[in-house]
């Protein structure tokens, strides 16, 4: 047991799965020599050398389309997009080829594969530095796309998601690279892909975030709970796709109110799919329309207003409290 | 002395420029890693530092209603644009008064008013753009040229080589510029292209193509001058691939830059820098004093104060900004 930040348990994640696995193998842009830009494959190259851990050109559809023609052969292959703004530069080839080989090819051929990226606000940037875009992810069938909100979690769901016979997006928020630290068990963890966690129990109001804004979302429970004695049920959903919509459904048929929070911009959000699902789900339990609580419908802007954009506390609080309110 | 002068074959007033172009950028560079120490820039800052003779000897060469657009380390391209440095600077400090209302900041920088057409922040991704630009000047019958920078990173990308095939077969007024720093942030050319000669690049698809000194701010000038005049007469798109450096990291995230580079390589690139060649010369061949350096200094010690004064002054833009600029505001149902 190790008390470690995120990176340091991504990065363990990494090692113990390449220890135990000879087919796995990194590849990104810095990540091998340098060790990241974010330090999550730092040692991985000392340890395992150039085979393994490779260097590649700035090249995001070479470094997708290479990784799937890696996953055809046998191979696992954890790639790295330095931002997930740059994301879609490979865009195509992992919309156009991992999500569907499965299928394309009635199962005969699949990718095992894993393409990791930073998204999120909190390093003041903007736009592809700052944006969270995982709505365009989880939009497409064949693809998994798995968020984690601290460290122990997402050394578990990488371990997961690397096992996976499946392609699985995986997201990193930046602000909780070094947010916390957390006690990481030193044996293997493993936690199941497409299963949401009920981190915070409670009978009056259900509220639903995952990846950076988990943190605001429980904060927000905490001050409503200590302010107004209302408890809050908080959801971390961890796999935005497939979404566990049993877990979310079984919380408001219980509670009858829900708060969606996200960083990603308000329209066609996951807010949207996860809302309809309550709605689908829980019709009848409902008291109150279901909200969200989402970055504006705007490119991130410039560091200056990133705080107006990014969902905070209050207005996690305003949204709870009109919702019981009604 | 003359025959030094002549060897130089520029005059006073032109040495004066293209040095104070490169002080001022220089000088705006290092007030804004003092600021961004400071906490008043956010996020990212990619500085220019030491590939100041890029810029200014390339747009020393283009008329201001030429085009000029860039990556993210865009600050000396847009000076050398002509921006206002105190816009500029308000930019970077996301202020209201900054060239993109304080909503963009260092790696986006646009300033329509002197044609130039941002910084970029995905590599590579400008450069079908630029050949766009070209494509429409030509189609609507004008003679400017449109001035692309990019880094040794962009070679890496499909975009450039789709952008210099299209450029040469639909034969577009552009001048890709590469100003290769040998590094795309930790990775070298030779770690990356397996034929790290990049201006051969170009050859491959038809431009004419040339390497150039780009510590020699003269140099630049005569090179792009000569893609200039082909871009403008024949239409005619040129590669040239700037052997450059730059002196700090590739951000103020990476300031030592010591992993992927020896202290011994900086500081011998240093004695490159293109600032201190220049002057050198120019005094040496007498067509500038020592006082007219000091005082071209003063100039721009003296200007940058004033951007940053104004810089600090400018309110952050208001939060009902936020929402602004997606669309036209009072666009009609069309
Ligand atoms: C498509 C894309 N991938 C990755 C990045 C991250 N990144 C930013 S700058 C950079 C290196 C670019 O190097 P180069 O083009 O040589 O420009 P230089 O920084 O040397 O000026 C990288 C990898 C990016 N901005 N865009
Ligand atoms: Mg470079």
């Amino acid at each position: 047991m190790a008390k470690l930040n995120m990176v340091k348990a991504l990065n363990l994640a990494l090692l113990q799965e390449m220890e135990r696995d000879e087919d796995i193998v990194v590849i990104g842009e810095d990540v091998g020599v340098d060790g990241g830009v974010f330090r999550v494959t730092e040692d991985l190259h000392r340890k395992f050398g150039g085979k393994r851990v490779i260097d590649s050109p700035l090249a995001e559809a070479a470094i997708v389309g290479t990784s799937i023609g890696m996953a055809l052969y046998g191979l696992k292959p954890v790639c790295e997009i330095q931002f997930s703004g740059f994301s879609f530069q490979g865009f195509h080839q992992i919309e156009n080829h991992a999500a569907r080989y499965r299928m394309r090819s009635q199962g005969r051929f699949h990718c095992q594969m894993v393409v990791r990226m930073p998204y999120g606000g909190g390093v003041r940037a903007l736009e592809h530095h700052s944006e969270s875009e995982e709505q365009f992810y989880a939009h497409i069938p064949g693809l998994k796309m798995v968020i984690p909100s601290g460290p122990r979690n997402a050394r578990a769901l990488l371990v997961s998601a690397i096992r996976d016979p499946d392609p699985v997006v995986f997201f990193e928020a930046k602000g909780l690279y070094h947010a916390a630290r957390e006690d990481v068990p030193d044996e293997i963890e493993t936690l199941p892909i497409g299963r949401a966690h009920v981190v915070r129990e409670g009978a009056d109001l259900t509220v639903i975030s995952y990846g950076a804004m988990l943190r605001v979302a429980r904060e927000a429970a905490e001050t409503l709970a200590a302010e107004n004695g209302v408890e809050c049920e908080v959801i971390d959903v961890l796999t935005l796709s497939p979404l566990d919509r049993e877990t979310l459904v079984a919380s408001v048929r219980k509670t009858g109110r829900a708060v969606i929070v996200h960083e990603a911009p308000r329209s066609f959000g996951p807010g949207a799919e996860i809302a309809t699902s309550i709605m689908e789900g829980a019709f009848l339990s409902l008291e109150a329309p279901i909200r969200r609580v989402t970055a504006g419908d705007v490119p991130f802007v410039g560091f200056a207003r990133e705080r107006a954009n990014v969902p905070d506390v209050a207005r996690v609080l305003a949204a709870a409290r009109d919702t019981l309110a009604y | 002395m003359a025959q030094k002068k002549q060897a130089l074959n520029i005059d006073a007033d032109l040495a004066r420029r293209l040095l104070g172009e490169m002080m001022l950028i220089r000088r705006f560079e290092e007030k804004a890693a003092e600021a961004y120490a400071l906490g008043k820039i956010g996020g990212f800052l990619h500085l220019y530092i030491g590939e100041e003779a890029v810029g200014v000897g390339a747009t020393s060469v283009l008329r201001p209603d030429d085009y000029a657009i860039s990556a993210y380390r865009d600050h000396g391209h847009c000076l050398a644009k002509g921006a206002d440095p105190r816009r500029a600077m308000a930019e970077l400090f996301g202020r209201r008064d900054g060239l993109c209302k304080g909503k963009g900041g260092s790696m986006h920088l646009f300033d329509k008013t002197v044609n130039f057409l941002g910084g970029h922040a995905i590599v590579g991704a400008h450069l079908p753009l630029a050949a766009g630009v070209a494509f429409a000047i030509k189609y609507q019958g004008g003679d400017q040229v449109i001035v692309c920078y990019f880094g040794d990173g962009a070679v890496h990308q499909g975009e450039f080589h789709e952008a210099m095939n299209l450029s040469a077969l639909w034969k577009l007024p552009v001048i890709w510029i590469c100003e290769n720093n040998r590094y795309a942030m930790g990775t070298s050319v030779e770690r990356a292209l397996a034929q790290p000669e990049i201006w051969r690049f170009g050859l491959t698809y038809g431009l004419p193509s040339e390497r150039v000194d780009g510590m020699d701010v003269l140099a630049v000038r005569e090179v792009v001058s000569r893609a200039v005049e082909r871009a403008r007469r024949e239409k005619v798109p040129s590669l040239i691939e700037a052997d450059t450096y730059r002196f700090r990291g590739h951000s103020m995230r990476d300031p030592a830059g010591a992993i992927y580079r020896t202290k011994e390589e900086v500081e011998r690139e240093k004695q490159r820098d293109p600032i201190v060649l220049f002057r050198d010369r120019v005094l040496e061949a007498e067509l500038l004093a020592e006082a007219d350096v000091r005082a071209l200094e003063k100039d721009v010690n003296d200007r940058i104060d004033d951007a940053v004064t104004f810089a600090d002054a400018s309110p952050e833009p208001p939060v009902e900004w936020l929402l602004t600029d997606v669309y036209k505001e009072d666009a009609e149902g069309v």
